[in-house]
């Protein structure tokens, strides 16, 4: 097998795998804060690649200008998703939130195709198609600045929990709920801010996904199972560990796919998964429970 | 104890049954079938929506259109009854059931091979007969039903057709590429397919290539760019495809965005590359590739019949856009109308019995003309080679029902 | 029991048994549906309600025992009776694994979720590989006759069908009544209230948690053998499929987790719905694709949001069918 095959698969595998790793990183923020699980994920990721779309037919706006109008309404969205209907439901039992959020999903999956249609869509940017090339080693241009931007917002982020007193504060509320509201924060309004800020960052993340991949209403389903896979294997709380889990899964199928079955790529990440719950549940750079 | 009388017997008997059915009237329980000689009930089944609906709603103009043309065409007048089974199998399975229920004299669909078997079993388990319209799977017409018939060419013989048109667009071009990456998804119909040509391909002397590398990818895959490097790296001549819309696609934007141009694409029969999706994304891009497919005679009489009904109820469409799924739902509406028509009844076992009789020579799908053998399979459907020309799906062999002449290699192959 | 409850119970099962003397096909094929999602959750409800283990990938269990005697009755000719013992065998030996797998490493809530998951998406690539029982093609079996019951090979007209279903899923609600009311059954409600004050009452919470896994499998494969033999194809994608999974959760919790009766009304009251709104859909002339389940949606959601311990806690309690205490 020649190098460069290798070489160039392992680089494409890294860059989509950062792309993954923003989408895991808006659910690792929101289950490692409000403990919800957001079934959702995926198919909120899907409605950002569709508003992308959206703006790119209408007024030709590029997906990386994009982000800022569609992250901007998903926050508001996302925050009040939570103060309106998840909140009740973070005591109650874990069935229960599924299904609170399956229902979600179901309906916003429906409601995608009665509005946009079963056909896949996507933008049709200059760049779509062009590769840098250096030697033999491709670089999907598409793929290079949808990475960057995904660092970019992760970053951010990592930026906004470690250094802002709100970040502290939501960080606070995680670690410890009941000293969270003894010390008297607002444990609830940050709970909505976290789900705010979870969904912007998936937001983001679809703006980009759009650039690498055709969108239509069934995807969402399949990007919340990556999502969660790739948020246990690099470690629920960690967001570097969202990322690396995505880089991680990006490139263990592109390997797969190259040395045994393509078909049989997700195969590997299953497999993964369940060697991590069973040897380090609490995932490659996560904290030990 | 009181000892029961005949009458009172039979009267106790029937006012439970009036209280039964009133009660049980509530969930939609039928009153008395409608017996109609005059009318044949088709109850057309397709996945109109779901991860199928885009091609059901395709098959439904086929359908929507037929009773127009028939009742020239033969005179007799059908209703068709249409259902939409979620590209789901279990409600495959209860609308076949709902539709005979609701007076259904024949039944076809359903495009998708699981959901055709569901209703396979309906059709056999009510004796009702089924025409299929589009399924490939081999297995549907080997289990021994009796009710069934299929108006499509199964897999191995898409296979067969395909390779054999493959020989002749080679010689069609005078070129003889060497070797060939098989590409193909892993769903039914890719593996049935993947099977028969690993069946047919060591066998044959025709053709003159070799496969040099087998790729299969998974159907629901957003991501070829490890299949494309691998076959890249294969130096193969042309891409032996079989896929679907999606993955069509993207091999396509992948093939590019890697800068691999082999001498060209070619599909030994599965959709994708004809499908006006394909088209409106890929553009330019979307040109000479290659599907070798059961397709209309463009030739054909009825093919033109039906190209203006097809216009006048869809002005924004093309029959060419729809012309599998459009041609093969309206052959087998035809198929059930002949056989009324012939059988002058609508009782199922009299249409099962003269469908079993059917010789239809005046067709619009290419292939001999449609007669059932014992299977309830037609044999000698035909196949084209159709190539995408100037943004449409052309037929460009056999020669003789061809509108243009075929382009192999395509301009951009790089030696 | 009450008096009520007794009386209600002995109509419905009076009705069921007499549904197909006056039923259309097409309401018993729905009916038989009914009864089989009514069965697989209840077998899940074993999992969920005795176990607190939320499963998500019950269809591992489904598809495994379908594929276990569609494979030795097309390869070998074996009948359902004796390959059923297989499916068994294979179904417990799945779920042991998982639940070992699960318990020993503490495992629970979403990441137990998550590993049955796992499983199921596992099995399902891996079943699209197997060209020895269809691989993605699927496997057909043949379908000799339907004139006359044939019990022996499951052969026969939709009635038997129907009668094999309802006796499952008789025998189910049998079984998880008598169990709840068995010592087992307060352990596993103990076990289920605090797992860790019931270890300290002495209650060995490993074994009790790894039965009630078992048995919920071993339940499942029966409904696996059922579906093989009902439809006669199966397909890796279909049977494997999350969205099985989920179809057979959607019953018992709207219905109600943990109840003798929730899976029976939840599976009762889906299908009678997703089956009106296409009704009503079609009356109303409405053919966008998509609008139905927007409805279904919808109204999952509003049950879940209202009725948190389904609807059948709320309808017990109006129909005055509890217990007097």
């Amino acid at each position: 097998m020649p190098i460069e095959l290798v070489v160039n698969v392992v680089i494409a595998g890294v860059l989509t795998g950062l792309v993954y790793g923003l989408m895991a990183l808006g659910l690792s923020v929101i289950f490692g804060v409000v403990r919800v699980v957001n079934f959702a994920h995926g198919e909120m990721m899907t409605i950002a690649m569709y508003a992308t779309v959206v703006l790119f037919a209408s007024l030709q706006l590029d997906p990386f200008l994009a982000v800022v109008p569609v992250g901007a309404a998903f926050f508001v969205f996302g925050y009040a998703l939570q103060a309106g209907l998840i909140n009740p439901f973070i005591t109650r039992p874990e069935h229960s939130q599924f299904m609170l959020l399956l229902a979600v999903a179901i309906v916003m999956v429906n409601g995608l195709l009665m509005v946009f249609g079963p056909d896949a869509r996507n933008v049709q940017v200059d760049y779509q198609l062009e590769s840098y090339a250096i030697g033999p080693i491709l670089f999907d241009k598409a793929r290079v600045y949808a990475s960057a931007t995904a660092v970019a917002a992760s970053a951010a982020l990592f930026a906004f929990f470690k250094f802002t007193r709100t970040g502290k504060a939501i960080r606070a509320c995680a670690d410890n709920y009941l000293g969270a509201k003894v010390v008297g924060l607002n444990v609830r309004r940050y709970y909505a801010l976290t789900f705010g800020l979870g969904s912007a960052c998936v937001a983001v993340a679809g703006c980009m996904m759009i650039l690498l991949v055709d969108v239509s209403p069934v995807l969402g389903p399949a990007y919340t199972l990556l999502a969660f896979v790739i948020v246990i294997v690099g470690g629920l709380g960690s967001m570097a560990g969202a990322l690396l889990g995505g880089v991680l899964i990006g490139v263990s199928e592109a390997l797969a796919g190259l040395f045994i079955q393509p078909s049989a790529k997700s195969m590997f990440s299953f497999a993964l998964l369940i060697l991590v719950l069973l040897l380090r549940p609490q995932g490659l750079l996560g904290r030990k429970p | 104890m009181k000892v029961q009388t005949g009458t009172s017997r039979v009267r106790r008997r029937v006012l439970k049954a009036a209280a039964a059915s009133a009660a049980l009237s509530t969930l939609g329980f039928p009153a008395i079938v409608r017996a109609q000689a005059t009318r044949l009930r088709v109850g057309v089944v397709l996945p109109r929506s779901g991860v199928q609906g885009f091609i059901g709603q395709s098959c439904q103009k086929g359908a929507d259109l037929a009773p127009g043309v028939i009742k020239e065409m033969l005179g007799v007048d059908i209703e068709i009854m249409s259902a939409d089974n979620e590209s789901n199998v279990d409600v495959s399975r209860t609308r076949g059931e709902r539709l005979v229920q609701e007076g259904a004299h024949v039944l076809v669909g359903a495009f998708d091979s699981g959901q055709t078997a569901a209703l396979a079993q309906v059709a056999e388990q009510r004796g009702v007969p089924l025409v299929i319209n589009i399924a490939a799977a081999p297995q549907i017409t080997e289990q021994g039903y009796k009710f069934v018939f299929r108006n499509f060419q199964t897999a191995p013989d898409i296979v067969r057709n395909g390779l054999a048109l493959i020989g002749d667009l080679f010689q069609a071009t005078n070129t003889v590429p060497r070797t060939a990456v098989f590409m193909h998804v892993n769903d039914t119909f890719g593996m049935a397919m993947a099977k028969g040509i690993a069946a047919v391909m060591p066998r044959q002397t025709q053709l003159p290539f070799k496969i040099v590398d087998t790729i299969q990818y998974d159907v629901a895959t957003k991501d070829l760019t490890v299949e494309v490097s691998k076959a890249k790296a294969s130096k193969a001549d042309f891409v032996l495809l079989v896929c679907r819309l999606n993955d069509a696609i993207l091999l396509r934007r992948e093939m590019v965005k890697q800068r691999w141009n082999p001498m060209g694409i070619v599909s030994p029969g599965s959709p994708g590359m004809y499908e006006e999706q394909y088209f409106k994304t890929l553009g330019k891009l979307s040109e000479y590739s290659i599907s070798n497919v059961p397709w209309y005679n463009p030739r054909a009489e009825l093919t033109k019949v039906v190209e203006k009904a097809f216009l006048k109820q869809n002005p924004k469409d093309k029959l060419v856009f729809n012309g599998l799924n459009v041609g093969f739902t309206f052959e087998a509406i035809l198929i059930a109308a002949d056989a009324f028509k012939r059988a002058r009844a609508t009782d199922p076992k009299a249409l099962t019995a003269a469908i079993r009789q059917t010789n239809i020579t005046s067709k619009m799908m290419l292939g001999a003309p449609i007669k059932f053998n014992e299977k309830g399979q037609v044999e000698g459907i035909g196949s084209a080679c159709v190539q995408n020309l100037n943004l449409v799906p052309t037929v460009v062999l056999p020669a003789v029902v061809a509108t243009a002449k075929p382009v192999f290699p395509w301009p951009h192959y790089q030696a | 029991m009450n008096r009520r409850a007794a009386v209600l119970l002995a109509v419905l099962a009076a009705m069921l048994v007499a549904l197909p003397a006056v039923a259309s096909s097409y309401v018993l094929s729905v009916a038989t549906l009914i009864l089989f999602f009514a069965f697989t959750g209840q077998a899940w409800n074993v999992m969920m309600g005795f176990a607190g283990q939320l499963s998500l990938g019950h269809s591992l269990y489904v598809g495994v025992a379908a594929y276990a005697v569609a494979g030795l009755f097309f390869h070998f000719g074996i009948g359902p009776w004796a390959g059923v013992w297989l499916a068994i065998l294979l179904c417990v030996a799945l779920g042991a694994t998982i639940g070992f797998l699960a318990f020993r490493f503490g495992i629970s809530g979403v990441y137990f979720a998550l590993l049955t998951i796992a499983f199921a998406e596992f099995t399902r690539i891996g079943f699209d590989h197997l060209d020895w029982l269809g691989g993605p093609g699927g496997l057909f079996i043949k379908v000799e006759q339907r004139e006359y019951s044939d019990l022996l090979n499951l052969r026969g007209p939709p009635q038997m069908f129907y009668y094999v279903m309802l006796a499952l899923a008789a025998a189910a609600f049998a079984l998880c009544a008598w169990l709840l009311r068995s010592r087992a059954g307060y352990y596993w409600q103990a076990i289920r209230e605090d797992e860790q004050a019931a270890q300290a009452l002495g209650i060995n919470t490993f074994r009790w948690k790894m039965l009630a896994v078992m048995l919920s499998s071993a339940l499942t494969a029966l409904a696996g053998v059922f579906f093989a033999f009902y439809y006669n194809n199966l397909f890796p994608e279909h049977i494997f499929h999350i969205s099985r999974s989920i179809e057979i959760i959607l019953g018992p919790v709207i219905g109600g987790v943990g109840t003798l009766f929730g899976p029976i009304l939840g599976a009762a009251v889906l299908t009678i719905l997703a089956d009106s709104i296409t009704e009503l859909l079609a009356a109303l002339g409405i053919e966008i694709p998509g609008v139905k389940q927007v409805f279904y949606g919808v109204v999952l959601l509003v049950v879940v949001m209202f009725l948190p311990h389904g609807i059948w806690p709320a309808l017990a309690r109006k129909l005055g069918l509890e217990e007097r205490r």
